[in-house]
């Protein structure tokens, strides 16, 4: 390579090289921001702020989700595997919410820890499988095994 | 080190006379590769035990998202070898395939929009994810639009590629993005490291779809950049000769 084209190389190299160090930098001073959600454990560390809109998202506990009789209201835990956090929500739960699914909930966190959510939005994992595949898992009793593995 | 190849490549004359022995093999490859894969990802493949059918857009949604980062890469090589080495014809690459990556992005937000809606339950979120594919569409349209508004050849050339380079900091950014931080998206199901999160029957069809989007983009980046040689080396000798031989009726004006 003749000396001005490797000047010129490493010119440009040098540019993008400080740009992704800048980059790296501002991403790293926003890392909170950009966060979609808190955890159940930085709740409960009180890392989130109380009566301003935030976003939660963890597990839902297995058997506590807890249907009003006569009303869309519902109630149900949410987990990281160490903390715990209550959602409270009036609506109608998107079709892939279940019990051991990864959820998002939006609403305020009241002083008793609850946090009264306006909108849940499920997440979906990266797992895919055909629903003949799901069947024989749970006659073979594998599928119990998956869904915990999923959720640590 | 075979630099000769790479500067005969550089050579428009050259690249129009070898682009047309590949296009024909490339076209019948990406039409073959589409069709299969699409008839078998939306009719044969089977459906997901928690979404049923409408993880089928993943046949769509995931080439698209591939290409649309794959685009950007590309964009920026030929920004730096246009910057270092001043071919033209990296430069003609650069401004054929900006569009069509523009399009791959679109398409792949458009379709991710549609999944999330039954999903997650939402159209759209403000999540890393999302935000730095949004990104990327807007750097496209940055490279676009400095290639147009800029009048100037070379002066265009080196604008484009300097946004093309600098920009390419936000490819790892739209990778990594599901595991720096907490995303509504879910982790990337295919990973070099570990065996696919699919069986074989789903994941199959995906692939021959992301190979036959590959074959479709280089069908239609060098189909756009033999257009692009023919107009800028107009007044050379070949291209007279060319437009002689396919249009023998037509006069140059």
């Amino acid at each position: 390579m003749n000396p001005a084209r490797k000047r010129r190389l490493i010119v440009v190299l040098l540019i993008v090289v400080g740009v992704a160090i800048a980059v790296a930098l501002a991403l790293s001073a926003l890392r909170q921001n950009i966060n979609l959600f808190y955890t159940p454990s930085q709740i409960v560390a009180g890392e989130a702020p109380i009566d301003t809109r935030i976003r939660a998202g963890g597990m839902v506990e297995r058997g506590s989700l807890k249907r009003s009789q006569d009303s869309l209201q519902v109630s149900f835990v949410v987990s990281d595997g160490v903390q715990h956090v209550t959602i409270s929500y009036h609506g109608i739960l998107p079709d892939l919410f279940r019990e051991g699914q990864g959820i998002v909930a939006l609403g305020k966190l009241n002083p008793a820890g609850v946090l009264v959510a306006d909108q849940v939005l499920a997440k979906h994992d990266e797992n895919y499988m055909p629903p003949e595949v799901t069947k024989a898992m749970q006659d073979s009793g594998m599928y119990k095994q998956f869904e915990d593995q999923k959720e640590r | 080190m075979t630099w000769t190849l790479f500067h005969k490549l550089g050579s428009p004359k050259w690249f129009y006379e070898i682009s047309s022995r590949w296009l024909p093999g490339l076209a019948c490859a990406a039409v073959l590769l589409l069709v299969t894969g699409t008839v078998w990802g939306l009719v044969f493949a089977p459906e997901d035990y928690q979404q049923g059918n409408s993880f089928r857009i993943i046949y769509i949604h995931v080439p698209a998202a591939f290409l649309a980062q794959s685009g950007y890469i590309f964009l920026a090589v030929a920004g730096l070898i246009s910057l270092v080495w001043k071919m033209k014809l990296a430069d003609v690459a650069l401004q054929a395939a900006a569009p069509v990556g523009a399009w791959m992005t679109v398409l792949a937000l458009v379709t991710g929009s549609i999944w999330g809606k039954p999903t997650w339950g939402t159209w759209w979120v403000w999540d890393a994810r999302l935000t730095s594919m949004l990104i990327l569409l807007f750097l496209y349209f940055g490279v676009i639009a400095l290639g147009q508004a800029i009048t100037n050849r070379d002066s265009a050339a080196k604008a484009c590629s300097v946004l093309a380079l600098v920009g390419v900091v936000n490819i790892p950014i739209i990778k990594y993005s599901v595991e720096w931080w907490n995303t509504l998206h879910q982790p990337a199901t295919f990973t070099l490291t570990r065996k696919p999160a699919m069986p074989a029957e789903m994941w199959l069809p995906l692939l021959i779809m992301v190979v036959g989007f590959y074959c479709f983009f280089a069908v239609v980046v060098l189909m756009r950049m033999r257009l692009a040689v023919l107009q800028r080396e107009s007044r050379t000798a070949w291209v007279k000769a060319e437009i002689e031989r396919t249009m023998p009726k037509r006069t140059l004006r």
